[in-house]
């Protein structure tokens, strides 16, 4: 950061110097730039996957793990293929990707496949996909594109924020049309915190954040009774245990049954006797905590920390604002499937179809993560292409 | 910092002109570690919330999870077999194959259900039962198509499983009960158990429990039916079994060993015939119940699978009453058979000694009352012994005239008379001694006529066929004999009450003696009132009383019209013919009691009867050297006791014994 600063006397800064710092461009020089560290990580995760899935399967690979395996080295090529696309092809491709997400959510809305009450599926050439998770890429995309145009300086400008709020808001609304609420919130939270991390004015988000409460008196006095009745149901599962309340109970059992060592890896009674619904997708850490116990539980949430982590870490080593929120909005993409996941199966949060990334058994959420990872991996690879016509900060 | 970033665009622009365009990298920084410290304090908070599930609320969470996961099965004992007392299997179980239906693995249940009962036809019954219970279990939960099918119903529905998905047989138990009528009454049955004894003991609900409903059945239940054991079994989330956990074997019911004898109670049983009737035979040293039969039986095995309701009304409404038992739940007037009762009340009271005579002139006048001597032409001046030789009424008219009835009452409840057997058998009746109080209870005037017609056991008097067994027995061996059926459980045999242990009757010997001379007149000398019941064994007599119970008042102007004939009036009107008898005379080892429902004369029907009985008891006897005097019968140990078929196939034709003896009283 020093030696960079340096460059704010700038008597050397010319568009030569910044050309110089263009990385190099043949392919075998960039993939030595992807930060292997992470691809590691991100490898462990799925191989943490394949072993719950492998458990949930019943001791097989079939029907989840071995599927899923081959999903995550699909991933997997995507990423590092996804890395090395240079951040000006990217975003050349926001508008496209952001348009091309939005409108896959308005035909799910029309012709979605209804899976458990709610329409969040379609059928591209046979395979089933699940728009809302490629939205929120689509959406990371767009805003870091936008506020990479914008720039810092503009940020002030509240014109210049009701186009990426709009942005923002019409996947959410979409999403929420479904009705997805957890995702929905999901995709609010990333475009929130992209607005946040790209330096919108403290005042700004004051004049937002302060009518919030308010709001949400507001919002309770009109929801219907059947949603009042949701909330009753998480804040006292018990009353209703074989009804709504019995995932959130049977998780619970099944994290307590674990303790904390575990009951040993396929031998958790809850999940090989199928009392825990869904274990193959949305309740796949149950499973995990079920078999390993806390000290396994502890352990993948560790490694999930780790992920999230260092994507924020990339996010900050990025010296152009779009690699940077580009890193921030994957990073925080992760974070929150991961926050929401936990907290849903330990019954913190009201039961939402969130999955837990890289770990849950379903093809679309693998392959948008993976795609994530890539943009995030292309932030890194590209980390030192700087903004034209701006020079690091001091500091 | 932020005070930098100040909204007013003119000092934007200045700002611009004056100093290089920041590229927001330092607040984007700062707020991407403001970020990165709320991530990790929401994962610290996850992380601390799984430890309180995971370890501190885990032992809490670890017994739900126990009780989810496992369910707990009881497994139905094998019911206990009764025997008798040569260990011949009175019921027994027999293995019965039934077809269930898993709704879950057929998907046209009707289409299966219809071709099934091509096979086995189900009735209308059956299919409403069937559809009811498909409507309201489980999926996973199998559905009883129908009970106990054949071993050919069993394979033909083995062979055409393809075309019946769903269905499967599963192996079940049924009560067997192999000599049928022969010892209904006192096996009794058993049925499945009704909504209220699964209310008192739930693990009757088990399928394949029977409750006993009568006789040894129902009140040897507590050793019959045995302790249920469990099973243990790992269960899915929709309750189907993926494994068993851990089996507690149950304890099976215990074996009954009866002290019946099922040969000599088929030969009793032959021996009666067609007719309503009902005999039992009583070692009369220590009260053992070796033959119990009463007449029309029925067919225990049918209670087991559920009686039809057309095979119930017949039952219930025959005027036979096949049901009931009638040796011990029978009340009949004892007739004749009471006066030993009486005369041995007479002398334990005093009032009148042996030797005492009383004149006879075939009726007795008592308040303006006649009462009359079943001989018109009376029996004269005659003791005790004579009075009970004839059976003369008249004697026990004055007798019990003397005597009253409250000695009578005693000394009858001492032989076992009016007091409830304590035998092992449900529904046991006791007979009446009445007694002016007794008599007053029920808010009526006691009267000198009941009292000389109690003397002759007539009027309030009744008793069993058991009872009279007892009494019989008491009188034979003066031992104060209790009935019993069991003899032994569980191969251990119970503390046999022999002649030795049982105590003395409460009366002196030769009081026991005078009564036991005149029941032995009544057989063997001449002139005595049953001489069709002596014995044809050489050097064994027996000694007996008839009785004769009317069962209607004769009117006098019928009686005194000279043409009164019982065997005239219809068959429900005719006097219960009665018999009680023991033998060896001179060391009595059996007695007998016959009672036949309306069999007119009880010298005529039940005497020779029960002297037939007596023979095949004597002749069963292991420890006598008996043999009967010509022709030989065959030796009894030649009928199977093991093989009902047989047995009842040996019947009276086959019986030399019966072919010997004059025709049957009623006829004359």
């Amino acid at each position: 950061m020093k030696r960079n600063g340096l460059n704010t006397f700038g008597f050397l800064k010319s568009d030569r110097r910044l050309l110089r710092a263009e990385p190099d461009f043949r392919p075998m020089a960039r993939l030595l730039q992807v930060n292997w560290l992470y691809v590691l990580l991100v490898c462990v995760l799925a191989g943490v996957g394949y072993i719950a899935l492998y458990s949930a399967g019943g001791g097989s690979a079939k029907p989840f793990a071995g599927p899923q395996m081959v999903r995550f080295g699909f991933g997997l090529v995507m990423m590092i293929a996804v890395s090395l696309v240079s951040p000006r092809i990217l975003r050349m491709a926001a508008v496209p990707v952001y348009l091309l997400s939005v409108t896959l959510l308005a035909l799910v809305l029309r012709m979605g496949h209804v899976g458990k009450g709610a329409e969040r599926w379609i059928n591209l050439a046979g395979m089933q996909f699940q728009p809302s998770e490629f939205a929120k890429i689509g959406l990371v995309l767009m805003l870091a594109t936008w506020f990479h145009r914008i720039g810092n300086e503009r940020m002030g400008n509240p014109l210049r924020l009701i186009p990426p709020a709009l942005l923002t808001l019409l996947p959410v609304l979409l999403v929420l049309k479904e009705p997805n609420l957890g995702t929905a919130t999901i995709i609010g939270v990333i475009g929130a915190t992209m607005f946040f991390a790209a330096g919108m004015r403290l005042w700004q988000i004051l004049l937002l954040v302060a009518p919030l409460p308010f709001m949400g008196k507001l919002i309770y006095s009109h929801l219907h009774d059947y949603q009042k009745a949701r909330i009753d149901t998480f804040l006292h599962p018990e009353h209703d245990p074989l009804g709504a309340g019995y995932n959130i109970i049977q998780s619970k059992i099944a994290l307590g049954s674990g303790g904390m060592w575990g009951e040993g890896y396929l031998h958790g009674s809850q999940g090989q006797l199928n009392f825990l619904p869904e274990k193959q997708t949305d309740f796949i850490f149950t499973m995990i905590g079920e078999e390993w116990g806390f000290v396994g539980g502890i352990a993948v949430i560790a490694l999930l920390g780790t992920l999230v982590m260092g994507g924020m870490l990339i996010a900050i080593r990025s010296r152009n604002q779009f690699g940077r929120l580009l890193g921030l909005g994957i990073a925080m993409d992760f974070f929150l499937y991961c926050a929401v996941n936990l907290s849903m199966v330990m019954g913190a949060i009201p039961v939402g179809g969130v999955p837990l990334p890289l770990i849950s058994y379903g093809g679309s959420a693998m392959l948008t993560m993976m795609f994530g990872f890539g943009l995030l991996m292309s932030a890194w690879v590209h980390r030192n292409e700087r903004d034209p016509g701006q020079e690091d900060d001091e500091d | 910092m932020f005070s930098r970033n100040t909204p007013f665009r003119s000092r934007i622009r200045q700002k611009r002109q004056a100093e290089p365009v920041r590229s927001g990298r330092g607040v984007f920084t700062r707020r991407a570690l403001l970020v990165m410290a709320v991530q990790a304090g929401v994962l610290g908070v996850l992380g601390r919330r799984l430890y309180n599930l995971q370890v501190v609320d885990g032992g809490h969470l670890r017994q739900l999870a126990e009780r989810n996961r496992t369910s707990k099965r009881l497994l139905a004992p094998a019911r206990g077999t009764v025997h008798d007392r040569f260990g011949v299997a009175l019921a027994d179980n027999k293995v019965s194959w039934r077809a269930l239906l898993m709704p879950e693995e057929t998907t046209d249940i009707p289409a299966v259900i219809e071709r099934f009962s091509q096979i086995v036809p189900l009735d209308e019954h059956d299919r409403a039962r069937i559809e009811r219970d498909l409507r309201h279990v489980h999926k996973y939960v199998p559905v009883t198509l129908h009970e106990f099918l054949s071993w050919d119903d069993m394979a033909r529905i083995e062979l055409n499983a393809p075309s019946l998905p769903g269905v499967l047989v599963d192996v079940g138990s049924t009560r067997l009960y192999p000599f049928r009528d022969l010892t209904a009454h006192i096996v009794g049955y058993v049925a499945p158990p009704n909504e209220e004894d699964v209310a008192k003991d739930t693990t009757l609900s088990l399928p394949g429990m029977r409750v006993g409903r009568a006789g040894i059945e129902q009140t040897q239940e507590a050793s019959l039916r045995g302790e249920p054991g469990s099973v243990e079994m790992e269960v899915n989330a929709v309750g189907r079994v993926i494994g068993e956990i851990d089996r507690v074997e149950g304890q099976q019911g215990q074996d009954v060993r009866l002290t019946l004898d099922s040969v000599l109670q088929q030969q009793v049983l032959d021996r009666l015939e067609d007719r309503v009737a009902s005999a039992v035979v009583m070692d009369c040293r220590n009260g053992e119940v070796m033959a119990m039969v009463s007449t029309p039986s029925f067919d225990p095995s049918l209670f087991d699978s559920g009686v039809s309701h057309a095979q119930w009304n017949e039952w219930a409404s025959d005027p036979r009453t096949p049901l009931v038992d009638k040796a011990v739940s029978g009340l009949y007037p004892p007739g004749s058979t009471f006066k030993p009762a009486v005369a041995l009340a007479a002398l334990k009271s005093g009032s009148v000694t042996a030797q005492d005579r009383f004149n006879c002139p075939g009726y007795y006048d008592l308040g303006g009352v006649r009462f009359h001597c079943w001989n018109r032409w009376g029996h004269g001046m005659i003791n005790m012994r004579e009075g009970l030789k004839f059976s003369c009424d008249v004697y026990f008219y004055e007798v019990a005239r003397r005597c009253g009835m409250d000695p009578i009452k005693a000394v009858g409840n001492t032989m076992g008379l009016g007091v409830r057997p304590d035998i092992e058998l449900p529904h046991v009746r006791s007979g009446v001694i009445p007694t002016p109080e007794w008599r007053q209870k029920h808010g009526f005037h006691w009267n000198g006529g009941d009292t000389v017609n109690a003397g002759i056991g007539q009027g309030f008097v009744q008793v069993t066929p058991l009872e009279l067994a007892t009494y019989t027995s008491r009188i034979a061996s003066g031992r104060n004999v209790q009935p019993h059926l069991l003899r032994a459980t569980n191969d251990q045999l119970s503390a046999m009450a022999s002649d030795e242990t049982v105590p003395k009757v409460d009366l002196p010997a030769e009081f026991l003696d005078v009564v036991r001379g005149g029941m032995f007149a009544v057989v063997n000398e001449p002139h005595g009132s049953a001489p069709k019941a002596r014995l044809d064994l050489p050097g064994i007599q027996m000694a007996g009383k008839t009785g004769s119970a009317q069962v209607r008042h004769v009117s006098r102007a019928l009686r005194e019209s000279g043409h009164f004939n019982s065997m005239n009036l219809p068959w429900e009107y005719r006097p219960h013919a009665l018999f009680i008898c023991f033998a060896p005379y001179d060391n009595p080892k059996y007695a007998v009691a016959v009672i036949v429902e309306h069999g007119n004369a009880g010298a005529d029907e039940a005497a020779p009867l029960a002297k037939l009985i007596m023979t095949d008891t004597l002749l069963r006897d292991p420890a006598s050297d008996v043999r009967p005097a010509a022709p030989p019968p065959p030796p009894a140990e030649a009928q199977t006791p093991s093989a009902p078929a047989e047995a009842s196939a040996s019947a009276p034709t086959e019986s030399p014994v019966a072919d010997d003896q004059p025709e049957r009283g009623a006829t004359q």
